[in-house]
């Protein structure tokens, strides 16, 4: 569309033709009140707030509904536009219950702005108020009807973004309402998406509601925790006796990666970190239990058999296990520690996806990846396996967005009929055990596997038909779950960068991407670097670095069992769960553990040292994309240290030269943080602190951002920006094009979470809102809820 | 369900015109009796003439939508895209609830077939092959008598894939409603006939242009509808000199109700005289009192007192000029021993059951007017609230998404500013002057 | 949902007439409560099934129409017309007589499931005022005296 020029005010405004007036404004920067409309949801013009004056026309007009054109004059702010939205808001006020006091949306309401605003605090009508008592939709959500302005927008970002279609509106008049279908529960995914866009207090989160008030929290945009889209939820911390307590979790600020979306995971699950059950003393075992110990000790015993075990029998003897959501820079530290202090290349991590296979595959290659942000742009998406509405609920909203905003062309091949489906251009279903395997194959041109991947619901023509279409389509993106790994992603990108197509590999927990590239493998060094390229960090480290590939992670297990593995580190991570891991097989091995929780695999440890979650830290997270996020410090806890300041004192205690490892404040004497007392996360806030004052923050060992400078610096495809990265936004790192992977090791440790929208590994069993909501729809077996 | 059929009664008089109400009485139910009366002969016409001809016959015609809103009908058919990849779709509106209007009923069921002879030379005019006739749910018997109509003509030959053995393909569809006011404005209309919540549409687009099912669509009333065969077959200049000049052509049923000697459906010439209508046509006011207000055409116009009553011309042109609706032929009389305030109240009442409940200012507006009008009747008044009516319902007049809160406002202005003394009078604590307020009104409270 | 032969067969036709399936919804709802006498959770799943709708959009769609309910009423449903041309000639009266001949009040069903009584808006009988409707039967130009001998027709017909 061709810009056109208005005048709005007296102020010339230029945007295309055809641009509603109401977002012309706002680019021009006129704020136009409205409370029906929403930007990316269908035009309602049912509040009448945004009425404004165009010349030429008898009535006042709506904003929201009319499309600009050339030479158009609008007056946006006289007496008559602010007193027919005055006279709105009285009415509206009318009937509102005038709760401000105690209701949660109470300064936080856009109808409280618009009374402020236009004045209309003066109430004209004698007649009582209609109540109706609250009702309670779900575990996490409450409608208050009495307050509800009827602006339609929870019904719309249900129906409409989510394709869930839960809401709807009954009755007509005034005595219209928003319910669901069965008047007063939910069937739903539970996003809570319909609280974050309600104006005002009728929609309420059951995880926050009369809890507190938005102005005695402090507001903290970090990085939720649980799958690997990584979306941005602004916590919401206030004191509590044990430190800083998450009370909310939301997305009101629209600012991150997800712009309007969060799921229920990101919204309500953060509850695991106020969990009665945390850790937040040292454990050792004596007399065969778990006691209480002092710090001092619990790391002195640790580094003094860590340094034991090394010395006697080599660091063979070690294994050393990562997690899918610490950060970067503790994982990055993990395998520095362990291959340069530890002596080890028995390093590896539960794996997800075979990021390795497709590092492999795309190494050398330009534009060769996709970003979470490009699948809500890309003309064309094809998504081969994987169930992104449970598993990556972010894209899943991308795609649906892709095609309801921009009629972007989506593609799905699937052994299961999952929900997106119903958004499928087209829709391939193929046999389950290997069908996407197949049809990469038969996308590939190999027409002989068409046999096997016909069925009644994909005939031959229907398969000819579907690969025609996607082979036809420009920027194409293609995205493929854990289904595909080894040689299939190798035959599928070898295919699809013939057309230009950009790639998406999906896995499963919030860094797991982070861990991949950050070197979590026996096989490879940060940035999928084969042991025999990384002189670089050899010469960086300081240490002679151990050459031979380390065992993986079933390997290690193996060697306990048969009295190998003299000591085993496990850092966030739950494998004796994961896979299966029969805990007498590790009575041999000198197990430390550091976890938020007593997990099946904390449980079989000497030492258990209580940590901090993603929450209560900063640092960056990788998400599944590759596109690299800061977390921010929210919540904090008495007792419990991050992972990052663990590994830093462990070493220390063994005698190793901190600077070597954490290049903090090279050349500058000043504060390290522990001079202002070492109590639980004091040092991380003290850099935070400086970082905020734009002084210079690399001067505590504990700082995580000293890390990142150096892996930055050495690790292949993180020379991003990051002066963009600071500024709030995510950065799309190329660690896979960079990668110098020979060949693709243990695809059988690959094991996928399988989580649900209501499940979370570890973490989902702490969470009594995800539990809650579980038990009200299908509760899974015990053995089905993955660990990790 | 079978549904008592009862004749509704007729009346005549010598100044009626009679277009329309030519056949009523005459058995024209009956596709034969229809045909004798020159029935279909204008259909057949129709079909020997191209569609512009069509169109513009109905333009000389002056002929205005019967409806309420009086837009040109020849200028409507018009907009239909000549060319549509979308089908096009005829709509008849038998959504008759604007209280006080009573006409639409009585064409079905005395003419049906004028209805249907309607929609297939509509049909012709504009390329459309599809027709529907959308009756309100209440008028069960009226969709029985006009299934069996759409029957016969399809017997005849009259609708079907050859009607009239020209080759040509024309269908009709009935449908019935299940009870809403709002499904009479045109887009919420579609959206009923849809299967959806009878909610209006943004305009633009408009549906000549995107309508039912999204294809161009010309929705006319029942008796708009059932003016084109007489047209067509007798011409437009002969139909628009029944009325005053060519934008107040023809005739139309005038539904007399309320406190009239003699209440019925008269077919009037447009500008007929306000005061031969009262007194002549409608007997004038029973039982020796005297006419206080009138309702011109539908409960959604302004009111006029007396002397603008009688002084009035019936015909768009006199409303026009002062700002007002000729409205949809519904006239109320309303005696000098009625309380205004509860005439008010009534209207009220109404639009706050039928708004849709979509946009805030009629929603809560009529609503918020209802109760303090219950209230005021009541005899609980206070003085600001005579004003506080007069500012709630200025700022829903323009202001609304549809014209529901236009038409619950304008009888709500012209009441509160003509009979301003009435309000007054039940101040204080006052009773109603006319009668009390019953238990049951405040119980609607 | 098991409906009569005739009811299936008209659901049928309605169903495949539209261009639009959905189209159907409105009348196959009036019918389907003049058979069944409301619209149950059954009929309601069952006409969402024929019109590939949620029972959400459905009931959305119930709870707009005024005709339409979702809870019983009397098998003889008396609506009496209130409104502007009706009240000036004694509508109210006319109500009034109904309820207490009935016994029962606006929306109530008498004890016997016989007669429920509605206080309603225009039904376009104006020019015939005071109006009301029983089911879909119009009885025009009524007085509070006529009320009686109108509804012992119904109630006559119950006991036959």
């Amino acid at each position: 569309m061709p810009d056109v020029t208005i005048t709005v005010d007296g102020k010339k405004v230029t945007a295309p033709a055809g641009t509603l007036l109401i977002e012309a404004c706002k680019s021009a920067g006129i704020e136009v009140p409205a409370f029906c409309y929403y930007p990316g949801l269908s035009v309602q013009g049912a509040c009448r707030m945004c009425l404004v004056r165009i010349e030429k026309m008898p009535k006042l007009q709506t904003a929201c509904t009319v499309p600009i054109t050339d030479g158009m004059v609008v007056t946006s702010d006289s007496p008559e536009v602010a007193q027919a939205r005055k006279a709105t808001v009285e009415i509206l006020l009318g009937n509102h219950p005038l709760d401000c006091p105690v209701c949660d949306a109470g300064g936080e309401c856009e109808l409280q702005d618009m009374t402020f605003r236009y004045g209309a605090a003066e109430s004209q009508y004698m007649e009582s108020k209609g109540h109706k008592e609250e009702q309670q939709w779900s575990p996490v959500v409450f409608f208050d009807r009495p307050r509800c302005i009827l602006c339609y927008r929870c019904v719309r970002v249900c129906g409409e973004g989510m394709d869930v279609w839960a809401l709807g509106v009954q009755n007509r008049g005034v005595t219209s309402l928003i319910a669901p279908n069965k008047q007063d529960h939910l069937e739903c995914e539970e996003c809570g998406m319909c609280i974050d866009i309600c104006p005002v207090g009728a929609l309420t989160s059951g995880a926050y509601r009369y809890k507190t008030r938005p102005w005695e929290m402090t507001h903290v945009g970090t990085i939720c925790t649980h799958c690997g889209d990584g979306c941005k939820t602004t916590l919401g911390v206030r004191r509590s006796k044990g430190g800083m307590e998450i009370v909310r979790g939301d997305n009101r600020d629209k600012s991150g990666i997800n712009g309007d979306f969060l799921c229920i995971k990101g919204r309500y699950a953060f509850d695991f970190s106020n969990a009665d059950d945390r850790i937040t003393q040292p454990l050792i075992r004596r007399d065969g239990k778990l006691a209480p110990v002092s710090w001092e000790q619990a790391i002195d015993h640790v580094a003094s058999r860590f340094k034991q075990i090394r010395d006697s029998q080599g660091g063979k003897a070690i294994g050393v296990i990562g997690s899918n959501r610490t950060t970067n820079e503790e994982n990055y530290l993990l395998q520095k520690f362990a291959r340069s202090v530890l002596g080890t290349n028995n390093i590896d991590h539960h794996r997800t996806a075979d990021y390795p296979a497709f590092a492999k595959a795309v190494a050398g290659k330009q534009n060769i990846t996709a970003t979470l942000r490009e699948t809500m742009t890309a003309p064309a998406v094809l998504l081969i396996g994987n169930d992104p509405t449970e598993q990556h609920p972010l894209l899943a909203w991308n795609l649906r967005t892709n095609l309801r905003i921009r009629n972007g062309h989506i593609y799905i091949v699937n052994s299961g009929e999952i929900k997106l489906r119903r958004q499928a251009r087209a829709y391939a279903r193929v046999p389950e055990d290997g069908g996407e395997s197949l049809m990469v194959r038969y996308l590939a041109g190999e027409d002989g596997v068409a046999g096997k991947l016909e069925s009644g619901d994909l005939s031959r023509d229907a398969l000819r038909d579907f690969r025609d279409k996607v082979k036809a389509e420009q920027g194409l993106v293609v995205i493929f779950g854990s289904e595909l790994r080894g040689d299939d992603i190798t035959r599928l990108v070898q295919w699809g960068a013939k057309q230009g197509a950009k790639f998406i590999c999906l896995g499963d927990y919030s860094n797991s991407r982070g861990a991949a590239d950050m070197g979590l493998y026996p096989d490879l060094l940060p940035g999928f670097t084969s042991l025999s390229n990384g002189a670089a960090f050899g010469h960086e480290y300081g240490a002679a670095m151990p050459q031979q590939p380390g065992m993986d992670i079933v390997r290690m297990f193996d060697a306990a069992k048969s009295g190998r593995l003299g000591a085993l580190y496990v850092v966030g991570s739950n494998p004796v769960a994961r896979y299966n891991i029969d805990p007498f097989a590790l009575k041999n091995t000198f197990v430390v553990v550091q976890d938020m929780f007593l997990t099946e695999t904390a449980t079989t440890a000497e030492i258990v040292l209580p940590t901090a979650n993603a929450y209560e830290k900063s640092g960056s997270y990788t998400n599944t994309f590759g596109d690299l996020q800061l977390l921010k410090k929210a919540g904090d806890l008495a007792g419990v240290r991050t992972d990052f300041e663990l590994i830093v004192r462990i070493a220390d205690r063994m005698g190793v030269d901190v600077r070597k490892l954490v290049p903090f404040g090279k050349g500058v004497r000043a504060d390290m943080g522990q001079s202002r007392g070492a109590q639980s996360g004091e040092a991380d806030r003290h850099a935070v602190w400086l970082a905020a004052r734009n002084l210079e923050p690399k001067l505590s060992p504990f700082d995580p951002e000293a890390l990142l400078d150096e892996i930055q610096r050495l690790v292949p495809g993180y020379n991003f920006s990051r002066l963009n990265l600071f500024a709030g936004a995510d950065v799309h790192t190329l660690a896979p094009e960079h990668s110098s992977v020979s060949q693709a090791a243990s695809p059988e440790s690959i094991v996928p979470a399988n989580d649900s929208l209501f499940t979370s590994g570890t973490l989902g069993r702490y969470s009594n809102v995800l539990n809650s909501v579980i038990e009200n729809r299908r509760a899974p077996a015990e053995a089905e809820i993955p660990a990790d | 369900m079978k549904t008592l059929y009862t004749p509704t009664p007729l009346v005549s008089h010598p100044d009626e015109v009679r277009v329309i109400s030519k056949r009523f009485g005459q058995g024209a139910q009956d596709i034969d009796r229809y045909i004798q009366l020159d029935g279909y002969k204008a259909a057949r016409k129709a079909l020997e003439m191209q569609p512009d001809d069509i169109i513009n016959e109905v333009k000389v015609s002056g002929l205005r939508g019967r409806g309420g809103a009086g837009f040109a009908t020849g200028m409507k058919w018009s907009f239909i895209p000549k060319q549509s990849e979308a089908p096009k779709y005829i709509l008849v509106n038998g959504d008759e609830s604007e209280p006080a209007t009573c006409k639409d009923r009585l064409i079905v069921e005395y003419d049906p077939h004028s209805v249907i002879e309607g929609v297939i030379i509509a049909g012709l005019a504009v390329g459309a092959k599809l027709g529907f006739i959308y009756l309100r749910g209440e008028y069960r018997y009226l969709l029985e008598i006009l299934e069996r109509c759409v029957a016969d003509a399809y017997k005849k030959g009259f609708l079907g894939t050859n009607i009239f053995g020209s080759g040509r393909e024309f269908n009709i569809l009935t449908h019935t409603g299940a009870g809403a006011y709002e499904v009479g404005e045109e887009s919420a209309l579609m959206e009923s006939l849809e299967g959806k919540r009878g909610l209006p549409r943004l305009k633009p687009p408009f549906p000549a242009i995107k309508g039912l099912y999204g294809g161009p669509t010309v929705i006319n009333n029942v008796e708009t509808i059932a003016t084109v065969p007489p047209i067509i077959l007798n011409g437009g200049k002969w139909y628009v000199a029944f009325g005053p000049n060519e934008k107040n052509g023809g005739t139309r049923l005038t539904c007399l109700t309320g406190h009239f000697n003699k209440p019925g459906v008269y077919e009037l010439p447009l500008g007929y005289p306000g005061n031969k209508m009262i007194y002549d046509v409608g007997g004038g006011i029973p039982n020796g009192r005297s006419l206080k207000a009138l309702v011109p055409g539908g409960s959604s116009t302004f009111l006029l007192t007396r002397e603008e009553a009688e002084s009035a011309t019936m015909d768009y042109d006199w409303f026009a000029k002062r700002g007002e609706f000729l409205g949809s032929g519904g006239v109320v009389a309303i005696d000098d021993q009625t309380c205004m305030v509860k005439v008010a109240l009534r209207i009220m009442q109404f639009y706050q059951h039928e708004s849709c409940g979509w946009c805030i200012p009629c929603r809560e507006g009529t609503d918020w007017l209802k109760k303090t009008l219950i209230r005021f009747h009541a005899g609980a008044g206070q003085k600001k609230d005579i004003d506080q009516m007069l500012y709630l319902a200025n700022n829903m007049a323009g202001r609304t998404f549809c014209a529901l809160g236009d038409a619950a406002a304008f009888p709500t202005i012209s009441i509160v500013k003509k009979w301003r003394n009435e309000f007054e009078e039940h101040l204080d604590g006052r009773q109603c002057p006319f009668e009390r307020s019953t238990e049951r009104e405040l119980a609607l409270a | 949902m098991q409906f009569s032969p005739e009811l299936e067969q008209r659901f049928q036709k309605l169903v495949a007439q539209y261009p639009w399936k959905r189209s159907a919804l409105i009348p196959l709802l009036l019918y389907a409560q003049d058979e069944v006498g409301y619209l149950s959770d059954e009929v309601i799943s069952d006409i969402a099934r024929r019109v590939d709708l949620t029972e959400l959009e459905v009931r959305n769609v119930i709870s707009y129409y005024s005709l339409l309910r979702t809870k019983p009423a009397g098998k003889y449903v008396v609506q009496v017309c209130t409104n502007i041309s009706c009240m000036l000639r004694g509508a109210e009266e006319v109500f009034d007589r109904c309820r207490e001949k009935l016994g029962v009040d606006h929306k109530e069903i008498t004890r016997d499931g016989t007669f429920s009584l509605e206080e309603v808006e225009c039904i376009g009988a104006c020019s015939w005022a005071p109006a009301i409707q029983v089911n879909y039967d119009f009885h025009l130009n009524v007085t509070p005296q006529k009320i009686d001998a109108i509804l012992d027709q119904y109630s006559n017909k119950t006991k036959q």
